[in-house]
């Protein structure tokens, strides 16, 4: 199998903060790995880190030779000055116009080609991020957060749809998710991040591991906030993130 | 017509060609102030041309491009925000070239006309270097048209994907210098910025795309220019502030139109 992403001992420091502390991982094609951590943990910076937009204090990355990566932002936010159509926007990644068709059909919003961007739903816009990516025909998929803004019914969805695009196309996915259960059936290995690796494995085995219920409480604690607003979930694990840490590095 | 009123006309349409689809840059990535900064920057150019007796409109370049870098090196601090700090460099910089104009010994220079343009004095040299200006920066613009939007809608998007973000940036910043340097006869270092953000954001109303918004601004400039040139003619006032206003008329008028499709 071929090792796509490698990262070695990637080590993150501004100012007096530590951002990442000694991570080192690899994805190999056909695999799914999904990054989770408290806020703060530091998931962006890595991601960013590996794909280049930002330099790490120390550590390598090394990826495959002439690898295509495709890349879903956590963040999309166009002036609304600016009149783009779905279209307009799939253009910027690749001008054939059937090629756009095809990786909305792919992901499942075919109607939206000629919506303007500014209108697209939460779950509408993730999607039309997740064609973008497609439209590369990636090796290599890294997605920030994939079902930010999306409800719980769509999130699922999403993460299904994620889990088939690996299996017709055989690349590797990076993704960071908030929510370890949602994502479990889609995901081979879990990565559990606070600055450093707490812990990895299966869903399965991080799920039973006590670093993770540490930092994440009981499973029953999900069910609740599965109700609540997303910001209502952010803001009661921010709370605790003294505590957190303390347990991480016990851990 | 008058020959000067041809020449005026000429340099008008050319300078209002290009803040058409360069206007839309300023606007979609918020750079109204940005603009102004580097217009005021201008004046100071005007000094170092008369000092180093160059060409006003390579030493305004000149010195737009080294603002251009300077805020470019000091967006990295992050005590203050963004538009303080152009505050600043905009109104030092708009003083410290009206002291250095004033300076000049022997320097009999029209200071309004600077400031506030001066198109009925264009020659036709003038004319002919407006317009090799503007089809460069229009070639420019076309040429890298997909990877300056790439990088307006989303940076890090576009960088993974390959666009070389710091060489399309600064592709821009010396065509808003280029600009720059061609629109002070025209409107004057003052009201540069108008030229650029006006017509674009009225075209927002009616454009359905990006580029339908840049070529309508272009027409809506060009309109303002010749109906300012007009009012000049037929009011007898100044012609630079006539231009903006008719400009800014528009802008008001495509609002109570009501022309609102997205």
């Amino acid at each position: 199998m071929q090792t796509l992403l490698q990262a070695n001992n990637i080590c993150l420091r501004i100012g007096d903060h530590e951002i990442l502390d000694k991570v080192s991982f690899q994805l190999q094609a056909n695999q799914i790995i999904t990054l989770i951590g408290p806020n703060g943990a530091g998931k962006t910076s890595l991601i960013r880190i590996l794909l280049g937009l930002q330099k790490a204090t120390s550590g390598s990355v090394t990826l495959a030779t002439n690898i295509r990566i495709g890349y879903m932002p956590q963040k999309l936010a166009i002036d609304l000055s600016l009149p783009l159509s779905v279209h307009g926007f799939l253009r910027l990644a690749d001008t054939n116009s059937r090629h756009a068709v095809a990786a909305l059909e792919q992901v499942g919003v075919p109607h939206l080609l000629n919506s303007p961007m500014a209108h697209l739903s939460g779950g509408e816009t993730q999607r039309v991020l997740l064609a973008r990516a497609l439209l590369r025909k990636p090796q290599l998929l890294v997605l920030d957060e994939p079902v930010q803004g999306v409800d719980v019914n769509g999130q699922e969805a999403l993460y299904k749809l994620i889990s088939q695009i690996r299996d017709t196309s055989g690349c590797g996915i990076l993704m960071i998710s908030h929510d370890l259960h949602l994502v479990m059936a889609s995901t081979d290995e879990v990565l559990c991040l606070n600055r450093h690796l707490c812990c990895q494995g299966t869903p399965e085995v991080v799920s039973a591991n006590p670093i993770y219920t540490e930092l994440f409480g009981v499973r029953t604690a999900f069910y609740t906030h599965h109700h609540d607003h997303e910001h209502d979930l952010h803001g009661a694990v921010d709370n605790r993130e003294e505590d957190r840490h303390q347990d991480c590095h016990h851990g | 017509m008058a020959e000067f009123l041809l020449y005026a006309l000429l340099a008008g349409l050319g300078v209002a060609l290009i803040t058409g689809p360069l206007g839309a840059f300023v606007v979609w990535r918020r750079m109204a102030y940005f603009g102004d900064t580097l217009a005021h920057s201008a004046l100071l150019g005007v000094a170092l041309s008369l000092w180093l007796a160059i060409t006003p409109g390579v030493a305004i370049t000149i010195v737009c491009l080294l603002i251009a870098i300077g805020l470019f090196a000091l967006q990295h601090q992050h005590t203050l925000a963004a538009d303080t700090l152009l505050g600043i460099l905009s109104h030092s910089s708009l003083a410290l070239g009206l002291i250095a104009i004033y300076l000049i010994p022997g320097a009999r220079l029209n200071l309004e006309g600077i400031l506030f343009g001066d198109l009925l004095t264009v020659s036709a040299e003038d004319t002919m270097a407006i317009w090799l200006v503007a089809i460069a920066v229009l070639v420019l613009l076309i040429w890298l048209w997909r990877p300056l939007l790439a990088i307006t809608v989303h940076q890090d998007l576009a960088q993974v994907e390959g666009t070389p973000v710091a060489a399309v940036k600064a592709a821009l910043m010396l065509a808003l210098a280029l600009v720059i340097a061609i629109a002070m006869k025209v409107v004057g270092v003052l009201l540069i910025t108008a030229l650029l953000v006006i017509p674009a954001a009225t075209a927002r109303r009616f454009a359905k795309s990006p580029e339908a918004m840049a070529i309508f601004g272009s027409i809506l400039g060009c309109l303002a220019v010749i109906c300012g040139l007009a009012a000049s003619w037929f009011a007898d006032t100044p012609v630079g502030p006539s231009i903006v206003l008719c400009a800014g008329l528009f802008f008001v008028l495509v609002q109570m139109l009501g022309i609102n499709r997205i």
